[in-house]
Parts: structure tokens; C-alpha cells; sequence
């Protein structure tokens, strides 16, 4: 973990370093500095979520929420922040329709014994307790929409935590529902949707 | 290296944090309330408590959190029609036709069927008093054309002006539901999908009054009255 946390570091400061006016080119050095905390082929690597796959309108949404502070989670603002600092929005767009490109691997982590469990609160929510189906906004195979993100095979702990965290009051965009989705959620219903999430393909 | 250090620190404070609230959060509302007030003083965001599940205001935030946080509509992977300002006749209707299978909906049908009738009595008067502004994002080029669709119909192709049962103004009249400021792609998608998803089954319905109205309008008349009625205050 510690080799993690320093490694992240270096790419935040390398980040932060590189010129804004760079030319875009597939495998540029933007896309380096991505990659080395979101895993080889973006496919997401300890806390750092999958970007392949991940809907353009909502990585360009988040990098706007770093540069803006509105996500505000202690990993982000020790990372992100710093990593889009010097991010021009061309270059961000160009990065956002790259990863969107690529082909999503489920991450595979969760529980397998609670993953029907999880599609049934996903499709259905739980109406009885006022928690709402996931399914009528990220759609049938949680593949996402627009700036709505896809969450199907993102890792269990990186959406364990997101779904955490809004609970604790974190990085609540405003007009965003999710704050007020996450509040709703026992412990054991994070636990359900995270596993099954992080099976589908 | 001392950076990374910090962050770790951080997030180990904050998971301790987490686990804390959430085993007493729900049954001891005390220490809770020491715990959050412990966390804005130390800097860290503040727990947001849900209202007390069963109740009024639990589920009206269950139904902001899909038809918008002011009722105004929100495009989900589907969308999400407006809720606010709407005649409550019509939307009691609609939630006893998605529980007793009439309209056809994989969402709402859940939704509706634990909902007692005194409960969806409250929720229709809560959002009939609601009125922000339109959700907006419809295409104007066609709201000309919508206009004239609306007040004065296609008589040609048997499509009487909507204005003759929703009004001039689209505030809708007890079971003729409130168009005015109606998310776009909703309109759309009732106007283009309307037999096969109102109406279903034997039962009585009213919806099947338009049906053949939806049924002559085309494709492009249906987006220009969408995007009319999205325009109406």
C-alpha cells in the first residue's frame, strides 16, 4: 500500500507537470500519466476505478468536478485534483473518448454468494424501504448513459467506497440524486450491489 | 513519500469513521449526532441522515431521486416524466393502472404496488403544488409547427387539437394529465409507444381515448408537439 501511495504520488506531480499544449497522439504521455495509476489497459488498479469502456460524458464530467473541487473524497483531492490541474479540455475530451474505446474487463471481486442478491436491489430497488432501482438510470446492464456512468464489472471496493462516501456527505455534485441514494442504503444492500456489479459484463 | 503518508492516514480515518456510523447510525441517534458534530469540527464531510423510513418524506425523496430533485423530470437511462404541478387525479390514476397492470412500466410497476392508497393520495397533492421551471433540452426548430399541432389539431389525419382536452395553457384537467413543461423525451416516447404501454389488458381504461390520436400523429409531428408542451411554463 505504501508503494502504491508513493507511486500514485509521482504520477501527480508528473501530472501536474505536463505541458498543456501537448499534441494528442493514441498512446501519448497523457494517456501514460492515466494509466499508470488506472492500471495497464485502464482496467482500474486498487483504488484507482476502470476507465476503459467508462462512458466520454462522464470522465469529462468528473475531471470538470476535480478541477471544480465538487469531488472532494480524500483520494481524489490528494490525486485528481492535482492530476487535471493542468489538463486543457481538449486533451480531455481526446482521453475521455480514448478510454471510452477501450473493452471493459469485470473486475470480478466481489461476493459470488450475494451477487442475486444485488441484481434483484439493482433491477427493483428495495420500494419498501424507498430505496430506488439502479437499473432506471445506468439501464438494464448498468452500461450507463451519457454523463451517467457505466458501473457494470467496476471493482467492488472502488464502488463500495463511492456509495460510502456520499453517505458521509462526499462529493456531492449538485443536482446529482446519488447522495440521496446512497443515504438509503444499509450496509448489507452496499455490500449486495457492489458484488453483483462487479460480475457483470 | 510524505504525501503518499498523509493520504493513507486520511483514508484510514476515514474508513474508521465509516464503520462507526453506519453500525450505530440507524438505532442510536445520539451518538450519532456527537459523531457528526465530531466530524465537522475535525474537518471531515458530514453524514447525511435519511428520513425515518415508512413516512411522507422518506418517500418523497424516493421518488425525487428518479423524477428530479424539484419533480421537474430527469433523463435517466430512461426518462423520468415531470411530476410537479401535475393534476392529481391523473397521477392517482396512473399509479393504480402500473399496480393493477394496466400500464405496463418494468420500474414503476414495482414502485407503485407498495404504495397504500392514503400514501398515494399525499404524494399527488405534494407535487401538484410543486412548480419549477421546465427541464428543457428540447429542440426548438419545431415548436412552430408544435404550436399550431396543439391548438388547432391535424384534422386531415384525424388528430384533434390537444388543446380541446389538455387546455390552452397544457395545465391538464382532473384525469387528462398537466403537458406543460413535460420532459421532451418522455412526450416522445408515450406519444410513439402509447399501445404498448397504456391500456394493457381488458380492463377499462381511459388512456385508450388516445390512442388513435397517437396512432395518426408521425414521427416528426409527435417530436414537434413534445417540444412544444416541454416550452409551456
Amino acid at each position: 500500500m505504501k508503494r502504491i501511495g508513493l507511486k500514485i504520488a509521482i504520477v501527480a506531480i508528473f501530472a501536474s507537470t505536463v505541458s498543456a499544449n501537448s499534441s494528442w497522439a493514441g498512446e501519448s504521455a497523457a494517456v501514460r500519466n492515466c494509466t499508470w495509476c488506472h492500471g495497464t489497459g485502464a482496467q482500474g488498479y486498487t483504488v484507482a476505478p476502470r476507465l476503459a469502456g467508462q462512458r466520454p460524458q462522464y470522465i469529462m464530467s468528473e475531471i470538470r468536478s476535480f478541477r471544480e473541487h465538487a469531488r472532494n473524497n480524500p483520494f481524489s483531492k490528494q490525486y485528481m485534483w492535482g492530476a487535471v490541474a493542468a489538463l486543457d479540455p481538449h486533451t480531455a475530451r481526446d482521453l475521455a473518448n480514448y478510454f471510452a474505446t477501450i473493452q471493459p474487463r469485470p473486475a470480478n471481486d466481489g461476493d459470488h454468494t450475494l451477487a442475486s442478491r444485488g441484481r434483484t436491489i439493482y433491477m427493483d430497488g428495495i420500494p419498501e424501504a424507498n430505496i430506488v432501482s439502479c437499473y432506471a438510470c445506468h439501464g438494464p446492464n448498468a452500461e450507463g448513459v451519457r454523463d451517467i456512468p457505466r458501473l457494470g464489472g467496476l471493482s467492488y471496493s472502488y464502488l463500495k467506497g463511492r456509495l460510502e462516501q456520499w453517505g458521509q456527505g462526499y462529493h456531492s455534485t449538485p443536482g446529482s440524486p446519488m447522495p440521496m441514494v446512497a443515504t438509503h442504503l444499509g450496509p448489507e444492500e452496499v455490500e449486495a450491489l457492489t458484488s453483483y456489479l462487479s460480475f457483470v459484463k | 513519500m510524505v504525501a503518499a503518508r498523509s493520504v493513507e492516514a486520511d483514508a484510514s480515518d476515514d474508513r474508521r469513521g465509516g464503520r462507526i456510523v453506519r453500525a450505530t447510525g440507524l438505532r442510536l441517534a445520539l451518538p450519532t449526532l456527537v459523531l457528526a458534530m465530531a466530524f465537522s469540527v475535525s474537518g471531515h464531510a458530514q453524514e447525511r441522515m435519511a428520513p425515518a423510513r415508512g413516512g411522507l418524506e422518506a418517500k418523497l425523496e424516493y421518488c425525487k431521486t428518479c423524477h428530479g430533485l424539484s419533480g421537474q423530470g430527469y433523463l435517466g437511462y430512461f426518462p423520468m416524466p415531470r411530476l410537479a404541478g401535475q393534476q392529481p387525479e391523473y397521477m392517482e390514476a396512473q399509479l393504480r393502472a402500473f399496480i393493477e397492470r394496466r400500464r405496463s412500466n418494468p420500474v414503476m410497476r414495482n414502485v407503485a404496488h407498495v404504495l397504500s392508497p392514503s400514501m398515494i393520495t399525499a404524494l399527488a397533492m405534494h407535487f401538484r403544488h410543486l412548480n419549477p421551471p421546465p427541464f428543457g433540452g428540447a429542440p426548438r426548430g419545431s415548436i412552430a409547427t408544435g404550436k399550431r399541432i396543439y391548438e388547432e389539431g391535424l384534422p386531415e389525419a384525424n388528430v384533434p387539437a390537444c388543446s380541446a382536452c389538455h387546455g390552452t395553457e397544457g395545465k391538464g384537467q382532473n384525469e387528462i394529465p398537466r403537458l406543460a413543461g413535460q420532459v421532451y423525451q418522455y412526450t416522445v416516447g408515450q406519444l410513439s409507444g402509447w399501445k404498448s404501454e397504456r391500456g394493457q389488458g381488458t380492463a377499462v381504461d381511459t388512456s385508450a381515448i388516445m390512442a388513435p390520436t397517437a396512432h395518426n400523429l408521425t414521427r416528426s409531428q409527435v417530436e414537434a408537439v413534445a417540444a412544444y408542451v416541454s416550452s409551456l411554463q
